[in-house]
């Protein structure tokens, strides 16, 4: 229980934050990523604003020997920067620069009802799941 | 498009909360509260843990309360339907192949300076770069 309701309490506030920094906005995601145009810095804000606070905040944590209410700290597991990651990350940020949405902002649009981001989370949904096809096999 | 002048002072405030959300699951759950892995296990609905189940209702939970009891959500999306379906389908199996996007390896996995986050971090920035340059 204790679980549940700090997991949901922890999808509210990165939520809020999303929508504080108007990261739920797409106009405002791509005008960072319009360099060449009228750049937006607001992203660049937002991630160093989040990185002071897990920069240290991850370092406090991870020197416990576990979490609050769980048995280990989990990372994913491979290291490796393989052709997988290389393709996955190119794939990525093509899709993030066509409609200025990624899975995070998307499910806030989702919650307000916009029908636009609804038709994205479905398409999003569904390539997330034809992952499942794809050969296991490391590139 | 219509957007106000840059500010960062709710930049900032905005990314503090997301620091602070992401510290709070790791110190709590022990787990990356990245949202393209988490959203991805709702695809094996059954077994898919609760906590999972949680993070995802209260993403939904913050548009939803923002959009209904203060002001309606700003989202300016330009983007065709096509584009919009083509889009989300990248954004869905590319996240999934990098096992990452924006919060996994954009905010955790910088924060532990993991190479691979780094690496997947400017690979997806410079391609969406790319792109705005190309379609906007």
């Amino acid at each position: 229980m204790q679980k549940i309701s700090s997991a949901f309490i922890v999808g509210l506030v990165f939520g809020l934050g999303l929508i504080v920094a108007e990261m739920s906005n797409p106009a405002r995601v791509l005008g960072f990523l319009d360099v060449s145009g009228r750049w937006d810095p607001t992203l660049a804000f937002v991630m160093g604003g989040a990185l002071i606070i897990t920069a240290a905040g991850f370092r406090l944590v991870l020197s416990r020997d576990k979490p609050l209410f769980g048995e280990v700290f989990s990372f994913p597991s491979s290291r490796r920067i393989n052709v997988r990651l290389l393709m996955g990350a190119a794939l990525f940020g093509v899709g993030w620069g066509l409609a200025g949405l990624c899975p995070g902002p998307a499910i806030v649009g989702l919650g307000a009802l916009n029908e636009q981001v609804m038709i994205f989370v479905v398409a999003m949904f569904v390539g997330m799941k034809l992952f499942d096809f794809w050969p296991q096999k490391e590139v | 498009m219509s957007i106000a002048e840059f500010s960062w002072v709710p930049a900032i405030i905005g990314g503090v909360l997301i620091g602070i959300a992401v510290v709070v699951m790791m110190a709590m759950l022990g787990k990356v509260a990245g949202v393209s892995g988490i959203a991805s296990s709702l695809l094996r609905p059954f077994s898919a843990q609760s906590w999972q189940w949680a993070f995802v209702l209260g993403l939904l939970f913050s548009g939803f309360i923002v959009d209904t009891l203060f002001s309606p959500l700003q989202i300016e999306i330009e983007a065709s339907t096509t584009f919009l379906l083509v889009a989300g389908l990248l954004v869905g199996f590319g996240s999934r192949l990098a096992n990452g996007c924006t919060s996994g390896h954009g905010v955790c996995g910088l924060a532990r300076l993991s190479a691979r986050s780094i690496v997947a971090t400017l690979v997806f920035m410079s391609t969406a770069a790319l792109t705005v340059f190309i379609f906007h």
